[in-house]
């Protein structure tokens, strides 16, 4: 089975609930655990906030997903045209954030990579960021 | 979607979290508290998680703060009622080996 779902949200924080209830209810006809789901919601609650807070700097912007539902695998890209990130290798360890002020707690990407199976991370200085993400249901972990 | 509610009991303020933590409600949570801290009324914080199911790395940073903010007061945080998915979010940041945990409520 083959399955997508494109959306396209404003950076707005009130729409990070709302892309992490669309993606798991999409997700929903793959009978994934209640561990699972929170997993996804998690990882895609962490990318949307990310591109909202520093792909934007809490400015407006588009946020594109695309959910892409193959067999047991889902693959979650969540990408912005916004600032980009420096050192995406920094940017992606454990407490490291370029936020302290704001009280940040520089574990976003930490947890896409725990809740999820892979996670890839793309991005250009003043061109955006692309984070691309992959579970599968069913999987055990 | 439910807010947050506050309670101030003697030197501590409550609050009974709302059904998802994340940063569209972390920040005014945040001035909530520290509010009532800066006016000299209280110096420990209780989460109440007893009603919340999700949590993400916001909720966790806004914890975080709280704590580091009362600690040199002599205050302390505590967290209620966390359960399931909270309860794994928290023990993956950490945050449980410097704030008080409790299952119950």
């Amino acid at each position: 089975m083959r399955d997508i779902l494109k959306m396209e949200i404003l950076s707005r924080p009130e729409n990070e609930g709302f892309a992490r209830a669309s993606v798991a209810a999409f997700v929903a006809r793959l009978n994934p655990t209640l561990e699972e789901i929170n997993d996804i919601k998690t990882a895609v609650s962490e990318a949307v906030t990310n591109s909202v807070v520093h792909g934007y700097e809490n400015g407006e912007g588009t946020i594109f997903m695309e959910i892409v539902i193959e067999d047991k695998v889902v693959h979650i890209k969540i990408a912005d045209e916004g600032m980009g990130i420096d050192d995406v290798e920094r940017a992606r360890e454990p407490l490291f954030t370029t936020k302290p002020e704001e009280e940040r707690s520089g574990m976003g990407f930490t947890f896409m990579e725990i809740f999820m199976d892979r996670l890839e991370v793309e991005s250009a200085k003043g061109k955006g960021t692309s984070v691309h993400m992959v579970k599968k249901i069913g999987g055990g972990k | 979607m439910r807010q947050a509610q506050y309670k101030i009991e003697e030197e501590t303020i409550k609050i009974k979290l709302p059904e998802e933590l994340d940063h569209s409600n972390s920040t005014d949570i945040r001035k909530e508290i520290d509010a009532t801290i800066y006016s000299g009324k209280v110096k420990n914080v209780e989460f109440d998680f007893s009603e919340t199911s999700f949590m993400d790395s916001s909720g966790i940073g806004m914890i975080m703060g709280r704590y580091r903010l009362v600690n040199p007061l002599g205050g302390k945080v505590a967290l209620l009622g966390v359960k399931g998915n909270i309860g794994r979010i928290i023990k993956l940041s950490g945050l449980h080996k410097i704030v008080g945990e409790s299952e119950e409520k």
